[in-house]
């Protein structure tokens, strides 16, 4: 018998249709990956299991758990439910833990309030999870506050308290999104040895198929709130009978076409670094001795070519940010210089700044915060202009916005919109049109699909490619997802603890990574392919 | 921690230097001769100038300045020039009014604010919130000395509760000297209650939003311990910066409610101190109240870092 059962569940907030007749089971041991784009319904999916769901939420039809009817079942008996038959993991590990309470109290808490247990043997108990999911007391004591702890260490902590009474159903919504893809690779090594050793069930939330496909002994596909394909992983992706199966797995597998790949060696450099560090004032010790200063970026040099697209890739902390925001003259370096044009920007005053920042455009990942909400997009994307010798005219302005928009795919009515009338794709698409209306010669790209779902994801990298070869414009695209670089970038560099360990043409070094963190790193990226194929051996 | 509090220890000193010397220039700069003044219109120039040397005021700036700071540390603010005692005495007075005045007002403020917060955070949007705050919007628009009226028209005249006015003094027994405190404290305390009410309420409200609070539910625990355990704590940041600020006001900014009740408290010496120029005592009083501000605000940044531990830094 199944543990959870999910028949023809709809739910409706407001007058707002959520989910459609939604079917899904998971047995004890068993995997079951639910995947969908953002606003398919996969969280309030999961939420109506919890029954945390919002205030105006309405939820019909039966889901079952364990024998019980969770939508017909009173506060009291979920209350006894979370936590201890049914743990959950968010999203977002930055935020997940409760910043004044240590991690010792948060941990313990749901187990002496399910158990009755002591204040003692809650510790124990508390003690002993978090050493299951890899956080030794020796050297993470239950005292340690959550500020204390990186993000993959708190994600360990809220699976600590989500696994801590061995419920039989975990609800993992997107438990790797925010991390790193090594810290993936090991977060979802511990989710399977846990469903391992205690035949729990798991429901694992992702928008990432490959992620899916690794983990999932079955899965369902979402959109707008309807199940569109469902059953064994690996027969329901190698078949692909459903249509938006075929374009999600074509849309996570894809490569932007770029007819005329950049050729090394074969002009003057654009961006030349040399020798950067940075430090970063350290905590002070004692009162009497200076505080150790913390290297961020240490001794780094690279080049880039005009219309060259290089891939600074590397784990979350490796200084890639850092390094980003001196190249942009946001930040300035303790030592070492950087040249754009032959021309060093580093110890310039801002005025003398301008003509570079006109050539050096920046997008960001978060389409969302990135612009302000209470202006039209003509003024967001003109925004740059002021970098421009000769200002505009109000006339020229607008053409130019026009032209601008129309190149990244938008049209010139949507310049008297607000932001919160375009989607996340649509604003990706916004914020490289703000990049691209100086005509740079540089475009630094932090994280820029990295918030995106895998069919916009796929259009904004179409998008990029274009834009390169069209309009010959360099980029550095900052990522630590390997997909990206592989799509993206003609020369790939490694950054690992503030340093550049590997730089090598893309495909070479994706294929044959030689220092020890670009093999890590390489080793940790899901391939869909690769997950497809060991499925089917599987699963027969 | 220590280093936390070290930082904050310091800063306070600097900041109490720095307003004393202020306080110091501003009563130099102050038109009126205390001297003149003490001795009256008839006086000869000779008789003023006779006093003014015993008074030391002809002595150089920076050494009056000394001499004032260093009495100020020994808890010597001099004589009151219309009054001929040690300002000490007066203000000593005046603080044990005062204090508790402020003291109960401010338990008062507290003891309303926090559950009205509370239930008005978690019923937001609701019946109760929108009564709670339409109360809480009248509690912050009636002044507190029309306030102050109805109380005694209700519970002294009509009542016969509690004295109208006027304060017996602690001699006469903590529950007399109490009993004449209550009104005032209550009519203080009410639109204190009301602001820091609605401060409660939106940082809780803003707190209750958080992801940590899912991950509460998600353990198993009922809203209203989760309200109390995971919210309440992380929304005293800005409850403790209001309180703080009320308990400055509330020590020395009385001086209408004093005059309402006939209470002599600080408000009321330093009103009347000033009106006789007595600048010493005004100059006492101003001394103590900026000592009592830096205080308090020592105070709430401890109290910040006991709240929160990303403000402690590492151990």
């Amino acid at each position: 018998m199944s543990l959870l059962e999910i028949e023809n569940l709809s739910l409706v907030i407001g007058a707002t249709p959520i989910l459609k007749g939604v079917e899904l089971t998971v047995s004890p041991g068993e995997v079951v990956g639910l995947v969908g784009e953002s606003g398919s319904g996969k969280s309030m999916t999961a939420l109506t299991i919890m029954q945390l769901l919002p205030h105006l939420a309405r939820a019909e039809g039966r889901v079952t758990f364990d024998g019980i009817d969770i939508l017909r079942a009173t506060e009291d008996q979920m209350c006894a439910l979370r936590g201890d038959d049914i743990g959950m993991v968010f999203q977002e590990p930055m935020t997940a833990l409760n910043p004044v309470k240590t991690i010792g109290e948060q941990v313990a808490e749901g187990i002496r309030w399910h158990t009755k247990a002591g204040r003692a043997e809650g510790e124990d108990r508390a003690r002993k999870i978090l050493d299951r999911v890899g956080l030794p007391e020796a050297k993470f004591p239950l005292s340690r506050y959550p500020h204390e702890l990186s993000g993959g260490q708190r994600q360990r902590v809220v699976i600590a308290i989500a696994c801590a009474l061995k419920p039989k159903l975990l609800i993992a919504d997107e438990p790797t999104t925010a991390l790193d893809v090594v810290l993936q690779a090991q977060i979802l090594d511990l989710l399977r040895d846990l469903v391992r050793e205690n035949r729990m069930g798991l429901l694992l939330i992702s928008h990432d198929l490959a992620v899916v496909t690794e983990m999932a002994d079955r899965l369902t596909i979402l959109r707008n709130g309807e199940v569109t394909d469902a059953g064994e992983t690996a027969r329901t992706l190698s078949e692909q009978q459903h249509p938006y199966t075929r374009e999600l797995a074509l849309a996570s597998m894809h490569l932007p076409a770029r007819p005329k790949p950049h050729l090394a060696g074969s002009a003057k450099p654009l961006l030349e670094v040399e020798g950067v560090v940075r430090d970063y004032p350290g905590q002070r010790m004692s009162l009497f001795r200076p505080a150790q200063p913390i290297r961020a970026v240490d001794d780094v040099s690279l080049t880039i070519e005009p219309a060259q697209s290089v891939a600074l890739v590397g784990r979350s902390g490796c200084g890639k940010s850092t390094l980003a925001r001196m190249i942009l003259a946001l930040d300035k370096p303790t030592a070492g210089t950087i040249r754009f044009r032959g021309e060093a920007i580093t110890g310039k005053a801002e005025a003398e700044l301008k003509p570079a920042r006109r050539d050096m455009q920046v997008v960001f990942q978060d389409p969302y915060g990135s612009f302000d909400p209470r202006q039209k997009v003509e003024k967001l994307v003109a925004e740059p202009l002021h970098l421009l010798l000769k200002q505009p005219t109000q006339a020229e302005r607008r053409e130019m916005v026009a032209h601008a928009l129309d190149e990244v795919g938008l049209g010139p009515r949507d310049m008297d919109k607000y932001p919160h009338e375009f989607s996340g794709g649509q604003r990706q698409r916004l914020s490289i049109a703000r990049a691209i209306i100086t005509r740079p010669k540089l475009v630094v790209a932090d994280e820029p699909v990295s918030a995106l779902d895998v069919s916009i994801r796929a259009q904004i990298l179409d998008l990029f490619a274009e834009l390169n070869q069209k309009l010959g414009i360099a980029y550095l695209f900052i990522t630590h997802d390997l997909t990206v670089a592989r799509a993206m970038a003609d020369e790939v560099l490694v950054m690992h603890e503030g340093k550049i360990v590997e730089r090598g043409r893309t495909a070479d070094m994706l294929d044959h990574p030689r220092s020890e963190p670009a093999r890590a790193l390489v080793a940790a990226v899901p391939d869909l392919h690769r997950a497809i194929a060991r499925k089917m051996q599987e699963q027969g | 921690m220590t280093a936390y509090l070290l930082k904050r220890l310091i800063i306070a000193a600097l900041t109490l230097v720095l307003a004393s010397m202020v306080v110091f220039a501003i009563m130099e700069v102050l038109p009126g001769d205390p001297a003149r003044l003490m001795l009256g219109l008839n006086a000869s120039a000779d008789q003023v100038e006779l006093l003014r040397n015993q008074m030391g005021l002809n002595a150089p700036l920076v050494l009056r300045y000394l001499h004032w700071a260093g009495g100020l540390l020994r808890l010597d603010f001099g004589r009151s020039y219309t009054y001929s005692v040690p300002v000490i005495d007066l203000v000593r007075e005046r603080v044990a009014v005062s204090l508790p005045l402020a003291l109960i007002a401010l338990a008062l403020s507290t003891i309303i604010a926090i559950p009205v917060g509370v239930f008005s955070a978690s019923r937001q949007g609701r019946a109760g919130d929108t009564l709670a705050m339409g109360a809480a919007q009248l509690g912050v628009a009636v002044p507190n000395f029309w306030f102050a009226l109805i109380l005694i028209y209700l519970f002294a005249v009509w009542l016969h509760l509690v004295p109208a006015g006027g304060f017996p003094g602690w001699n006469a027994g903590i529950w007399p000297a109490l009993k004449s405190l209550i009104l005032p404290a209550v009519a203080l305390a009410l639109p204190q209650a009301a602001i820091l009410g609605r401060v409660a309420r939106s940082a809780l409200i803003e707190v209750l939003n958080e992801d940590y609070i899912r991950t509460a539910r998600a353990k198993g625990l009922p809203y209203r311990a989760v309200l109390w355990r995971h919210g309440l704590r992380n929304a005293m940041i800005p409850v403790l910066t209001i309180l703080g600020l009320q308990f400055a006001f509330l020590l020395a900014g009385t001086i209408i409610i004093e005059n309402v009740f006939y209470l002599p408290g600080l408000g009321r010496l330093i009103f009347q101190a000033i009106t006789q120029r007595d600048l010493i005592v005004v100059e006492s009083i101003v001394m103590l109240l900026v000592a009592a501000v830096i205080l308090i605000n020592l105070l709430v940044d401890f109290s910040y870092a006991i709240v929160d531990p990303r403000l402690r830094g590492r151990q």
